[in-house]
């Protein structure tokens, strides 16, 4: 059996990358044993979200309720799943590669003494259990056994599309409210701040985005820029030259170390596409670069280019949409 | 007063191509060069910051005979003292590893261990919280401001639905993500006191059960298809054509 952990957003529905998370589950359990799968949440789900998951072929809900998870602990959603894990005798766990998930695993890793494997892209077999996932923030790739009779992973954000089960599954709803110790309980979050307009959450949601990196020169460099996004109801993101020497603030860094973006449409500008940075920018449908090097690596990886100074490009683009506007 | 240890990995600089190395089991470091994760960086920063008060500041690392570089270096930015345990660190699995650094933490005393929330090589998003588990201590992971006061560790970082805060007592682990602390440069002066620090070195207390490792390997170079629309600002209208082809324009 499989038991996959489904993080859900302040609307109260599964997130795209949980979802993806179940598609995979299922990958798994069409290649062998055509395992049940079953998902944990945390707080009661409504229905729609049951009926959601029932759509991706999800066979029980879990719903961890009671006081230890009106705010998060990640110790103590490790001490719920294992406790549906022992109930269920599930012998794979796995999240999304969201920072809780990866959290959350890797506590329930550690408490049952077994392996994890981060970010899963594919798995190679099943007897052996051997995953492919990523490695060096993308760049490269390794392939792991996971022998326990616990496995234990997550899966890469955008590694398979969300698709719903060509059978659904019976999404019972199972309300669980297991006794958490006091221990799992101390490293709590005490208080969460509403995020400012226009933080982060706003580049990861944005359908398009407006890249700017070493290129833009100085951090007077932003103007057309900063125009060009206003222009397009875009978010700007920036590779970490620009936040390192302080033109931007960290939290509109793209990459590894940053926000991933997947907008229909980005707009690197005087960005090398290092991996790192493509790391955070990589699912973009479309990718436009503006660069004056035409072998960037952004350059060569973009579907449209313009090889050019951004300076006078940025302007240009920006001349040229309020003439066609009128 | 707080005893701080900070774990850092010496890794390759992956920030131009990786190599792997022959037996496909590591990443290359001969050409490119080799540094410790961005992540690291902060979590020496902050490290530093929350010892002000007077305590000591332990960085640690497990690797080969060249991590003292990585000491070294933490040690020119403020860090007061250094263990190093000599082994090959692509030998050690996250539970080896973290068995480790709870050994160096229990011998050293610490109150507060800090990592990074993921090792930029391997990636394997854990040893901070193996580590918690070996010593019986409480983890907060994946936070950008750590201050500590009264034997209470605050940290803070961005969670799904804002910026969250945690408060625990102390002893406790902090795993870190770059992005709330700016890491300072090392001064001359930082690099001549660094030079003389006796760094302590171990050995590992048992032998490593190793990473789950199978092999690396590097993905395939996708194909470029690239379509250049011009040079310079002449090339300006082929843009705007795209974002109205791609219906980012109308308004
Ligand atoms: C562990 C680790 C984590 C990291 N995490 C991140 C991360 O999250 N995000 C991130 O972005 N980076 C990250 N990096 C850094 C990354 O490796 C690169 O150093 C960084 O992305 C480079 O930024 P850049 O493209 O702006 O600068 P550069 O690599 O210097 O590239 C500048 C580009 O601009 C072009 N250019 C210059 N002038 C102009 C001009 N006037 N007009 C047009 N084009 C011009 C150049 O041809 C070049 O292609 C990380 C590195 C490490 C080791
Ligand atoms: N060999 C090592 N020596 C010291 N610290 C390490 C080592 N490996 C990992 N760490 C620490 O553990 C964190 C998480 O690593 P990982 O779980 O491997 O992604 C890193 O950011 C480091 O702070």
């Amino acid at each position: 059996m499989i038991l996959v952990l489904v993080e859900t957003s302040l609307e109260g529905e599964a997130v795209e990358v949980s979802r993806e998370a179940v598609t995979f589950a299922r990958a798994l359990s069409a290649a062998g044993g055509d395992r049940p799968i079953d998902a944990v949440t945390v707080g009661e789900p409504s229905a729609d979200l049951v009926a959601t998951l029932a759509s991706y072929g999800v066979r029980r809900v879990h719903a961890l309720t009671g006081d230890a998870f009106t705010s998060y602990a990640g110790a103590a959603w490790a001490s719920g799943l294992i406790s549906v894990q022992e109930q269920t005798g599930a012998d794979l766990v796995m999240a999304a590669g969201t920072p809780r998930g990866n959290e959350v695993m890797a506590h329930v890793a550690a408490r049952t003494d077994v392996a994890m494997a981060a970010n899963v892209l594919a798995f190679e077999g099943l007897d052996p259990f051997v995953v492919t996932r990523q490695v060096v923030g993308g760049a490269a790739l390794e392939e792991m056994r996971l022998g326990d009779r616990v496995a234990v992973l997550t899966v890469a954000g955008h590694a398979v599309e969300p698709r719903r089960a060509e059978t659904p599954g019976a999404g019972e709803l199972v309300v669980e409210t297991p006794s958490i110790a006091e221990a799992d309980l101390v490293a709590r979050v005490v208080s969460t701040d509403e995020p400012e307009p226009d933080l982060s959450g706003a580049l990861t949601s944005s359908r398009v985005v407006v890249g700017a990196g070493r290129g833009a020169g100085s951090a007077d460099g932003f103007t057309d820029l900063l125009e060009l996004t206003d222009l397009l109801g875009a978010s700007l993101g920036v590779s970490r030259v620009v936040t390192s020497l302080g033109w931007r603030p960290h939290h509109e860094q793209v990459g590894q170390t940053g926000s991933r973006i997947s907008p229909d449409l980005y707009i690197p500008c005087g960005i090398s596409g290092a991996i790192q940075h493509w790391a955070g920018c990589a699912s973009s449908k479309t990718i436009l670069a503006v660069n004056t090097d035409v072998d960037a690596p952004m350059v060569t990886k973009a579907t449209y280019a313009v090889i050019g100074d951004l300076h006078e490009v940025v302007p240009a683009i920006n001349a040229e949409i309020r003439r066609r506007r009128g | 007063m707080v005893d701080v240890l900070v774990c850092v990995k010496r890794v390759v600089d992956s920030s131009s191509e990786v190599v792997l190395t022959d037996d496909a089991q590591a990443v290359d470091g001969r050409y490119a060069g080799f540094t410790m994760s961005a992540h690291e960086e902060c979590a020496v920063e902050l490290a530093v910051r929350a010892a002000a008060d007077a305590g000591t500041t332990r960085v640690v690392t497990l690797g080969d005979e060249d991590a003292v570089e990585q000491l070294r270096h933490a040690l020119a930015v403020g860090c007061s003292e250094a263990t190093h345990v000599v082994a090959d660190s692509s030998a050690f699995g996250p539970a080896d590893v973290a068995r480790e650094m709870a050994a160096v933490a229990r011998d050293h005393d610490s109150q507060l261990v800090l990592l990074g929330n993921d090792a930029a090589d391997s990636g394997d998003f854990q040893v901070g919280i193996r580590l918690a588990y070996a010593l019986g201590w409480p983890v907060i992971n994946g936070v950008s401001t750590v201050t500590v006061a009264d034997g209470t560790v605050t940290a803070s970082g961005t969670g799904p639905e804002g910026h969250e805060t945690y408060e625990v007592p102390l002893p406790a682990v902090v795993t870190v993500l770059e992005g709330g602390v700016e890491p300072r440069y090392p001064t001359v002066t930082g690099r001549m006191k660094a030079k003389k620090v006796q760094i302590e070195e171990r050995e590992p207390t048992t032998a490593p059960t190793g990473p789950s490792r199978v092999r690396l390997l590097l993905p395939p170079p996708a194909p470029s298809d690239v379509q250049i629309l011009g040079n310079g600002p002449e090339a300006a209208p082929a843009v705007v054509d795209v974002l109205e082809q791609l219906g980012v324009l109308a308004r």
